[in-house]
């Protein structure tokens, strides 16, 4: 912990100066603070605590008791066992799967690099029931899969059960957080010097005590990073549970929307939310302790150095082996809806379905209304309100993700960081359901009536990016060395100016990642389910489900259409995003 | 270096600057509508009307009400039935909107017992059935209804030259085993319309047994109705011709059909009481500043030009007689001569002992 401290706050440079700097430091220390803090407090902590104190309120009897018997229950008891052990196996899958990827992002150049990691990042924004739709066609009874081997083995039954099955949610699991891994370790990997596991080697260590004495250790901090946004995306999972899981299967998240929704039933639910928001508490906490053991400063080094074009046969093959895992895992699933979205299907004579080739009626038809309804939106109107959301939730959660990133990197030793760190994760812990009531109860009176406001959008949004932006910049702004900052205070440059100078360029690739989570966190529209909304913005995955909710061979395959429509902005938006990485800010 | 970054993050403010007016400005008034009403100099008020995620209008229906009243009428959408229901319950103090619709006759209860609505016997009320209306001091207004019914696939009923089930009865025998796929009365809102159409049809006594039978028939439970309609239904690409829907379903396979065919491709379980009625309520948010308009606007959603409006937009019948249908409806639809009832009071009280009990028999 001490190795990271700032040698300034150790009274290093002209003793006397000691004293005073250190008082600037805490004030500045609050500064950075003042604004998250604020954020959090007003969108985040009091609507929690409101609907909480509410729900207790309506409890039969004593609160405490009611929360005991909660607490209690066999089925509490089932329903946390299964949720934690669910989100470790996801989890240690989805590292399995994403570590040997971000090695071949961090460390390779090849042709289509850009285009293949942002169609990795597309299942994170995809709508469950839309990725559910994706499985189907390829392992659902009628999917290629047991189409395929019916028709190879001569079965009469399909022998692939996927849905409501425990491998449906992991495969969901791994395929929607493998992005996390690939992003959040591949770009800090990428800025590891390669010369020190070249030095090991000459020295006669092999490859497999090179990754363990050397790589590992120094990437521990981003995969510890990732492995906690994994694990609680895993441990709060809803849709994937829901829908493809199917009704065996409850995590904690849907047994409290069940509570809340299904039976009113408003102290259960507050009592299950808390529960949830413990167990996030105490990751984070082990977590934070953990990563302040681990962190530490390091030369960084521009991908010129770092990256390298495979030329050896074993190398082209294991870069070929993990681009073919990536696309089957990732990126098949993607193309199956794509092409059911180019076809439609039609009733024979006798009512059998047939299809119909292919036909961009899909499509074109997003831009009729036939009913006039008065909640029809165009494809167009779709996207943009889709980007005006996601431009605003990137802008927010970093204007308050990157202070609060920078005081935690910047002085690890202090109180307030110790006590405020694990808290920052809290909102991705949070039942989605009772943040959304929370906002009812307590947003309710001007200047902050925003219950059904737009703007209460892409807030919620910045509640889930932001642990993502401060998780992708605490490691890149703690691996800046302490001299780099020393020698311009030194000379006397003010802490804003070192700031600007020093840390935001060589942080500017996390920034992109953090940017990137935004973007995809406010397209995937995560937790705005519990919101109240005006029918005149509706986003792309709104729109989706209007179709989707309704029978017909013509609105399943206009919602199919529309889920296509948001993989190509998304993507075309990620690609964007990456352009300003190709000019390289942030680097030497 | 960081020039670059920092122009960067000016554009990027620009942009959203550039792009936040078209959405910014909640208090603007709605598109549409709000054009054409310079007549009156009066400041127009706006009616809001809160509801859950399907509700669908017709713009020109709407607009009809704007004029006559001179008012502009604002949606909120609150995600389902019970997620809408329950912000309207925790909103009561400080009400969110004037008018709140679509709490339907298994949640009728729990908006009775919070006290959401306030009385308003609408003089529409005459001529609207009673069987519709479930609530005695006309707290909240019957305004349209579905069946909620098992629907078959009729090509691998007629390529098997098998007789499709015809009601509740039918499905525990052995020709339909392995058929039938339904939807998880926790979860979905159809799914506990028809656990209750099984508790109408055989007696809070025998109901269990009856689900014992058909999990002894290889029943496939999911938890939504989109993953059983179009993922688990073999009209729409899976393996089970008899899936749980609504008596709407075939009409709409006919009018959501490339070329629309002579008769739907599906039909519909009905006979002896097979299916269960939801009834969906609209009532006055008790502490509106609106209360005139809000009960006018009731009137409006009662009256045929709203009625006629339902069918096409929200495949809900008009509960209003004098409400035509369209002729798609006309020529397709089944509306069955019983339904199973359970009383909406018993509906609240008893759903979650039966949600329990259903799990315990089906799911373990």
């Amino acid at each position: 912990m001490e190795r990271d401290r700032s040698p300034i706050i150790n009274g290093q440079p002209g003793g006397s100066v000691g004293e005073t700097n250190r008082d600037g430091r805490t004030s500045i220390l609050f500064a950075l603070w003042l604004l998250p803090l604020l954020f959090l407090g007003l969108f985040y902590f009091y609507p929690l605590l409101k609907i909480t104190a509410l729900s207790f309120v309506r409890a039969e009897g004593s609160p405490l008791a009611s929360t005991l018997s909660t607490l209690s229950a066999p089925r509490t008891r089932a329903v946390l066992w299964f949720t934690t052990w669910q989100a470790a196996l996801s989890t240690i899958i989805t590292l399995l799967i994403g570590l040997p990827g971000a090695y071949l992002f961090a460390r390779h150049r090849f042709r289509g690099k850009q285009f293949l990691r942002a169609l990795t990042s597309i299942p994170f924004v995809l709508p469950t029931l839309v990725v559910a739709a994706a499985f189907n066609a390829l392992l659902g009874p009628r999917g290629w899969i047991n189409l395929g081997m019916m028709a190879l083995f001569d079965l009469n039954q399909p022998p692939v059960q996927f849905t409501n099955s425990i491998i449906a949610i992991l495969v969901a699991h791994v395929f929607y957080n493998t992005t996390i891994v690939l992003r959040m370790v591949g770009d800090f990997w990428a800025r590891l010097d390669p010369h020190l596991g070249d030095a090991a080697v000459m020295l006669g260590a092999n490859r497999w005590q090179v990754l363990r004495k050397i790589t590992i250790p120094l990437l521990s901090p981003a995969i510890a990073a990732a492995a906690l946004l994994v694990f609680i995306f895993d441990f709060t999972s809803f849709g994937v549970i829901l829908i493809l899981g199917g009704p065996k299967f409850a995590t904690l998240e849907v047994e409290i929307y069940y509570q809340t929704i299904g039976l009113f039933n408003l102290p259960t639910a507050a009592t299950l939310a808390m529960l949830q928001l413990v167990c996030t508490l105490v990751l984070t906490i082990v977590y934070t302790r953990m990563s302040a053991r681990l962190s530490r400063p390091l030369k960084i080094h521009s991908r010129e150095i770092t990256q390298r074009t495979p030329t050896s046969r074993t190398q082209k093959a294991a870069v070929a082996l993990n681009v073919i895992l990536l696309v089957t895992l990732l990126v098949t699933p993607l193309l199956g809806l794509t092409m059911r979205s180019f076809t439609r299907f039609g009733t024979a004579p006798r009512g059998q379905q047939v299809e119909q080739g292919f036909t961009l009626k899909n499509y074109t038809e997003l831009n009729e209304n036939p009913q006039g309804s008065l909640f029809f939106v165009t494809p167009a109107a779709a996207i943009r309100n889709s980007l005006v959301y996601a431009g605003a939730t990137v802008l927010l959660a970093i204007m308050i993700g990157l202070p609060a990133a920078w005081a935690l990197a910047r002085e690890q030793g202090a109180r307030i960081n110790r006590w405020l760190d694990p808290l920052l994760m809290l909102p991705l812990g949070t039942s989605a359901v009772t943040l959304g009531l929370g906002f009812i109860v307590a947003l309710d009176s001007p200047p902050l009536n925003l219950r059904a406001s737009p703007v209460l959008v892409p807030i919620a949004h910045t509640l889930v990016a932001f642990p993502f932006v401060v998780r992708s910049l605490t490691p890149a702004l703690r691996s800046i060395q302490p001299r780099l900052r020393q020698a311009a205070a030194t000379l006397g440059a003010s802490p804003w100016h070192v700031f600007l100078t020093i840390d935001l360029p060589l942080i500017g690739r996390a920034l992109l990642v953090a940017g990137v989570f935004a973007f995809t966190i406010s397209m995937g529209e995560f937790g705005a389910t519990a919101l109240v909304a005006r029918p005149e913005f509706p986003t792309i995955p709104v729109a989706m489900y209007r179709f989707l909710s309704r029978p017909g061979a013509i609105n399943f395959g206009q919602a199919m259409a529309l889920s296509t429509i948001l993989m190509a902005v998304t993507a075309g938006g990620m690609l964007l995003i990456e352009r300003f990485r190709v000019a390289d800010i942030g680097e030497f | 270096m960081n020039k670059r970054l920092q122009l960067l993050l000016v554009l990027t403010i620009l942009l959203i600057g550039a792009c936040a007016p078209s959405m910014g400005a909640p208090e603007s008034p709605a598109t549409g509508a709000a054009g054409e009403t310079e007549s009156t100099q009066t400041e127009r008020q706006t009616l809001t009307v809160m509801g859950h995620d399907s509700v669908e209008v017709s713009e020109t229906v709407v607009e009809q009400f704007e004029q006559r009243y001179n008012v502009d009428v604002q949606f909120l959408k609150a995600g389902d039935t019970g997620t809408a229901l329950n912000q309207a319950i925790l909103s009561k103090q400080n009400p969110l909107a004037d008018v709140f619709y679509g709490v339907d006759n298994t949640f009728l209860s729990r908006a009775l017992e919070e006290r959401i609505f306030e009385a308003y016997p609408s003089p529409m009320l005459e001529v609207i059935p009673d069987r519709f209306e479930l609530d005695p001091q006309y707290r909240a207004l019957p305004v349209d209804y579905g069946d909620v019914c098992l629907n078959y696939d009729k090509a691998y009923f007629s390529e098997l030259d098998l007789e499709p089930p015809q009601n509740l009865d039918d499905l525990t025998g052995a020709e339909y085993r392995g058929l039938l796929a339904v939807t998880n009365p926790a979860t979905s809102s159809p799914g506990l319309a028809f656990l209750l159409a099984t508790i109408g049809y055989f007696g809070e006594q025998d109901y269990l047994a009856y689900w014992e039978e058909l999990v002894a028939n290889d029943l496939l439970v999911v938890n939504d109705w989109e993953t059983a309609y179009y993922g688990e239904f073999s009209a729409h690409g899976g393996t089970r011709p008899i899936v749980l829907s609504y008596g709407s379903s075939p009409p709409a396979e006919v009018y959501f059909a490339e070329e629309q065919p002579d008769e739907p491709p599906t039909g519909v379980v009905h006979e002896d009481g097979s299916c269960f009625r939801q009834i969906e309520f609209v009532g006055v948010l008790a502490g509106t500043e609106k209360p005139e308009l809000a009960r006018a606007w009731i009137d409006f959603m009662l009256s045929p030009a709203f009625q006629e409006d339902m069918p096409l937009n929200m495949f809900v019948f008009p509960v209003n007689p004098d409400a035509s249908l369209p002729d798609v409806f006309e020529e397709h639809l089944v509306i069955p001569a019983e339904t199973a009832a359970v009383a909406p009071e018993t509906i609240e009280a008893q759903r979650e002992a039966w949600i329990q009990a259903w799990n315990e028999t089906v799911l373990q």
